[in-house]
């Protein structure tokens, strides 16, 4: 007896459009894979990614240019009211890790305009360079999601320690004493 | 000299002339808030620009005023915007991986729906042919006397 292939073929569709929808599930949710390295004590490499500098389009940087120094990477934005508060303790840092030449801190700018990002800057009379993630490419290698976002980056380019969310003295005094600056 | 000099002149007014009435048949629209706003995003609320209401969505339309004011058209707004907000101002999937999906399974859908319609037509046709073709029912059995005339005193009954 000859079978009609729609049933087959509807079946297969269904389940082609469940497994589509897993692999989404999969693919969007969070990515702690940092997160997880750095609770076990260990010390997974970095991501780094050459971007505009901010206020100076036509150069760019990048964490490869801190090889040997230490690095405290900041994910911000001038609409981010978190942002806002954790910036003096970062300036601080930024203060301390230039006179002792241990290193520095890197902004990371995400979907905010330059202008908007300027302006935040001299609000904040911040002395540490920023880069520009326009399309949140790096946010995404470190699993950013929401801002802020702080990594502590040892000299030999690895992720010390992380803090998703504002940081505090206490917070960035611990994290810098683990990468020995 | 003067009359070919006069010839080529006149050529190049009558060349010249359509190209001035489009020019002035067509004048550049400016580029309004409008336009722009309905088909980008407010990149931290992940709605359309146009019904969004937080502060971020207002330093977007800041600058695209800004962006308007130094007369740029709405292409260049929009390149504008991408270069400081990235791909997400632009509320299109991008790049591969699962964002692909957004459009290759409506393109699928649409595909499925054809090849199912292909399917199914040559067989609506099939058996509305094979119907057409199949012999005529049996005509009605004639009526015995008894029932003619049955019939024919219901009718004359019904007329009266």
């Amino acid at each position: 007896m000859k079978r009609s292939a729609v049933p087959l073929v509807a079946v297969l569709a269904v389940a082609a459009l469940v497994g589509l929808l897993v692999y989404g599930v999969v693919t969007k949710s969070d990515d702690k894979t940092l997160d997880e390295a750095v609770a076990k004590g260990q010390r997974p490499a970095a991501p780094t990614m050459t971007l505009p500098v901010l206020g100076q389009s036509s150069k760019s940087n990048s964490l490869a240019a801190y090889k040997g120094k230490v690095v405290v990477l900041n994910f911000w934005a001038s609409w981010c009211d978190p942002c806002k508060a954790e910036a003096p303790e970062l300036e601080a840092t930024q203060k301390r890790l230039a006179a002792d030449g241990d290193g520095t801190v890197l902004g990371v700018t995400y979907r905010d305009a330059s202008d908007d990002s300027l302006k935040f800057i001299r609000e904040h009379d911040l002395s540490y360079p920023s880069i520009r993630d326009v399309d949140g490419k790096l946010a995404k290698d470190y699993g950013t999601r929401q801002l802020p976002e702080t990594f502590v980056i040892d000299g030999r380019g690895r992720v010390a320690a992380i803090k998703r969310g504002p940081v505090n003295r206490q917070f960035l005094d611990e994290a810098l004493a683990k990468v020995g600056a | 000299m003067i009359r070919r000099a006069l010839l080529v002149l006149g050529l190049a007014c009558a060349l010249l002339a359509p190209a001035g009435s489009l020019a002035h048949a067509a004048p550049v629209q400016r580029t309004t808030l409008a336009d722009v706003e309905d088909e980008v995003m407010c990149v931290l609320c992940g709605t359309a620009l146009n019904i969004s209401e937080s502060s971020q969505a207002d330093r977007e339309r800041a600058f695209i005023k800004q962006q308007i004011a130094q007369g740029k058209t709405k292409d260049q707004v929009k390149q504008a915007l991408v270069a400081e907000y990235g791909d997400a101002v632009l509320g299109t999937p991008s790049g591969g991986g699962f964002n692909a999906a957004a459009w290759l399974v409506p393109a699928a859908i649409v595909l499925a729906l054809l090849a199912a319609l292909a399917f199914i037509v040559p067989r609506w046709r099939r058996s509305a042919r094979s119907s057409t073709d199949a012999p005529a029912p049996a005509a009605t059995p004639a009526l015995s006397a008894a029932d003619t005339r049955r019939l024919e005193e219901d009718i004359a009954r019904y007329e009266r």
